[in-house]
């Protein structure tokens, strides 16, 4: 039971927007969805809620496709924020809650929890116009989870957010999380992806990259960081065999390297050259495979 | 609580509650208001400028008393002042105690001839009214001249006996036709400002949601074509209030002013006995002819980006309205010309040209039945290809070059592309 996209092609003419995309998203998870612009993430989205139809094959919750009879146990939160600007909070979302099949009253204890959540309980009656960009987009929020779904997408949901307000809507995506609701999430910032996902999936211009569950892309990317600083000239590292890529820092160098033998040899060298103050052997991040792989497809 | 109905309450009460919707039905239940007592505002403004005619009888005859009580039969508000020359009378005219004088004088060739001086002459009803007294007065003088007796006199006045009859069974006496033209001419100004409103209201809704981008979770948890008809019925029962108010306080206002309005102004308009299946098809066709152009509306409105270009997208939309009403006032003069006959059938005219045939002419029940079902298949036509148009539409962003958008929309529709 889980969110199947399977073999899925969506052509606009004769330009593809999603090629050949097949993953399964188990179920009362997270799933991080990682791409530039324009890599085919919010095309993606819409034909998991039905909104499009692929051209090329099919992509089922729990074994059915998503239409508009399981409305309900589906929310969205669109890239592009959407709510009228001239109703007030507490209209638009308890249409929106009707919409999903709520009733009134449930609709309006669930907003009352939820802007009391947020610490903006006396937003309830002002309009969506008189609210700040952040302030709107915890409205939102709210109304893509109010009815509590068992399948809720959103799309950057984290964009244009203080650090304060990012952390109070993760807590909350991660409580619903947790309380049993499958996720999928699109982001350009990699270290919430990265923080909150087991798996993942890296799309370029319509073509999944790198999936999976996040460990074993890790793993499998083979190559990892080796962070040092020590007191003699460390540039000799710089044309090490087995090192891919040298960031020099303000105390050291970060190496990249393609395995753990390589920092091993390393460190056999390091050791007699002098005082070494850190040595550390790290997992690659995300950046970097994002880095990697996206980089790797521009050229 | 059914999807449709939530999205119809919506419609309807978040319409019901703005502004500038209260706004506007106040300002037109007060115009109703005014027009239904016009009679009365018209009495009371009138009431203290009677006219005021002086009379310089130059004709020795001492007709003063004769003409006066002439006029006095013809207009009851004109008073009447001898007036023994000119110059004073003139003064009069300057100071504004008197409108104007009348200088009567014999003549050689007419008998009597009367002049009529005043500061503007752009007021002809006085001079029409003197001018009326006068021949009425000149013909009395001639009778007794000729010693006619007052039979003859009778005889004389009286014109010769005049009507028109049409031949075919059913059809309209000539007086019937002048009542309902003034129904129909009332009627068509309310179908066509009604469809016109309410259907750019629909095309503004539907921009302003995809503008504002709500739609997409709209169109994510309530089917289009549910959103769009529920959309267009929410209007409806908004357009349905706003009339029942309007023709509520003209009703009332007009019953109250029964007395006077049995007679004038009203009875031109053919509100004495009003046609009750006039009113029926008047409801009929409005109704199709508003559910037609919304459709066509909110297909329209889906598919632009800005809410700057509803106008635009919708102004074709706007010229078949206006071209349809233009025909149907041309055809109030000759409603059984065949270009009527023939748009009366055509669906986007056929709201206000069949009406305008029903309403003037005895049209067979099968014309009237084709001309409904054209319009009820052109609407559910619509009303698919519309769905269609809107699913894709409101997922599309960008320019909105009408023809080439719409293509796009139904593209983006498409099951596979």
């Amino acid at each position: 039971m889980a969110l199947q996209i399977k073999g899925v092609t969506k052509k606009f003419g004769e330009f593809t927007a999603v090629n050949n995309l097949n993953f399964i998203i188990p179920e009362k998870e997270m799933f991080g969805f990682l791409g530039g612009n324009g890599a085919g993430k919010t095309t993606t989205f819409r034909m998991i809620l039905g909104l499009l139809d692929p051209t090329e094959g099919e992509i089922v919750w729990n074994g059915k496709k998503i239409d508009y009879a399981s409305s309900s146990l589906i929310g969205y939160l669109p890239e592009e924020r959407g709510l009228y600007p001239k109703l007030k909070v507490r209209e638009q979302i308890v249409y929106l809650a009707r919409l999903r099949g709520m009733n009134k009253a449930d609709a309006l204890k669930e907003l009352e929890y939820w802007l009391g959540r947020f610490k903006v309980p006396e937003y309830i009656d002002k309009r969506v116009e008189e609210l700040s960009k952040g302030n709107q987009q915890k409205i939102q929020l709210i109304a893509s989870m109010i009815h509590k779904p068992e399948l809720l997408i959103l799309d950057e949901p984290f964009s244009g957010l203080d650090p304060v307000n990012v952390e109070m809507l993760k807590e909350a995506v991660i409580d619903l999380r947790d309380s049993g609701t499958t996720i999928v999430f699109s982001s350009h910032r990699m270290e919430h992806v990265e923080e909150m996902c087991e798996h993942l999936c890296i799309m370029h211009k319509g073509s999944p990259v790198v999936e999976g569950n996040l460990k074993e892309i890790k793993r499998s990317f083979g190559k990892k960081n080796v962070s040092i600083r020590a007191d003699f000239d460390l540039s000799f590292l710089d044309s090490y065999p087995g090192v891919t890529k040298v960031k020099t820092t303000m105390e050291g160098r970060i190496l990249q390297v393609t395995g753990e033998d390589v920092a091993e040899k390393i460190i056999r060298e390091l050791v007699p050259r002098g005082f070494v103050r850190k040595f550390e052997l790290e997992e690659p991040s995300l950046t970097d495979i994002f880095i990697e792989k996206v980089g790797a497809a521009y050229e | 609580m059914n999807k449709f109905w939530i999205v119809l309450s919506h419609t309807y009460l978040s319409k019901l509650k703005t502004k500038s919707f209260i706004i506007t039905t106040i300002i037109m239940m007060a115009l109703v208001l005014i027009l239904s007592n016009m009679t009365n505002i018209l009495k009371a403004f009138g009431s203290d400028d009677q006219d005021k005619v002086a009379i310089i009888d130059q004709t020795g005859d001492h007709l003063f008393e004769d003409f006066k009580a002439e006029v006095k039969a013809v207009n009851d508000d004109i008073t009447m002042i001898a007036s023994k020359d000119e110059a004073a009378a003139k003064e009069m005219v300057t100071d504004e105690e008197i409108s104007g004088y009348l200088l009567l004088e014999k003549d050689v060739t007419y008998g009597l001839k009367g002049t009529y001086k005043a500061n503007q002459i752009s007021d002809s009803m006085i001079s029409n009214d003197l001018l009326h007294a006068l021949s009425q007065l000149k013909s009395k003088h001639t009778a007794s001249e000729l010693n006619l007796t007052d039979q003859q006199i009778v005889q004389l006045n009286t014109p010769p006996a005049y009507e028109s009859i049409a031949l075919v069974e059913n059809a309209k006496s000539e007086e019937d036709l002048n009542q309902a033209r003034g129904l129909v001419y009332v009627l068509l100004f309310v179908i066509y400002f009604g469809v016109l409103m309410y259907a750019t209201m629909i095309a503004m809704e539907v921009a302003t949601e995809k503008t504002s981008r709500v739609m997409e979770i709209l169109i994510s948890s309530v089917p289009p074509i549910t959103q769009m008809f529920a959309k267009i019925l929410g209007v409806a029962l908004l357009s349905l209030t706003q009339m029942i108010l309007f023709f509520g306080v003209g009703y009332v206002s007009v019953k109250r002013n029964l007395a006077e309005m049995n007679e004038g102004f009203f009875a031109f308009f053919g509100f004495g006995n009003t046609n009750i299946s006039t009113i029926i098809y008047a409801i009929i066709f409005a109704m199709l002819g508003y559910l037609l152009y919304a459709t066509l509306a909110a297909c329209l409105g889906s598919v632009v980006s800005k809410i700057e270009d509803v106008q635009q997208m919708i102004s074709p939309m706007t010229m078949l309205v206006v071209i349809a009403f233009l025909i149907a006032m041309f055809g109030l003069g000759n409603p059984s010309a065949s270009y009527i006959t023939i748009t009366s059938f055509i669906p986007f005219f056929s709201p206000m040209i069949m009406f305008l045939r029903v309403g003037m002419l005895n049209v067979p029940f099968w014309e009237i039945a084709i001309s409904i079902g054209l319009l009820i298949v052109t609407i559910i036509l619509l009303g698919m290809i519309g769905a269609k148009i809107y699913r894709g539409g409101v997922l599309m962003y960008g320019s909105s070059k009408s023809l080439k958008s719409i293509k796009n929309a139904l593209q983006l529709s498409k099951k596979r592309v």
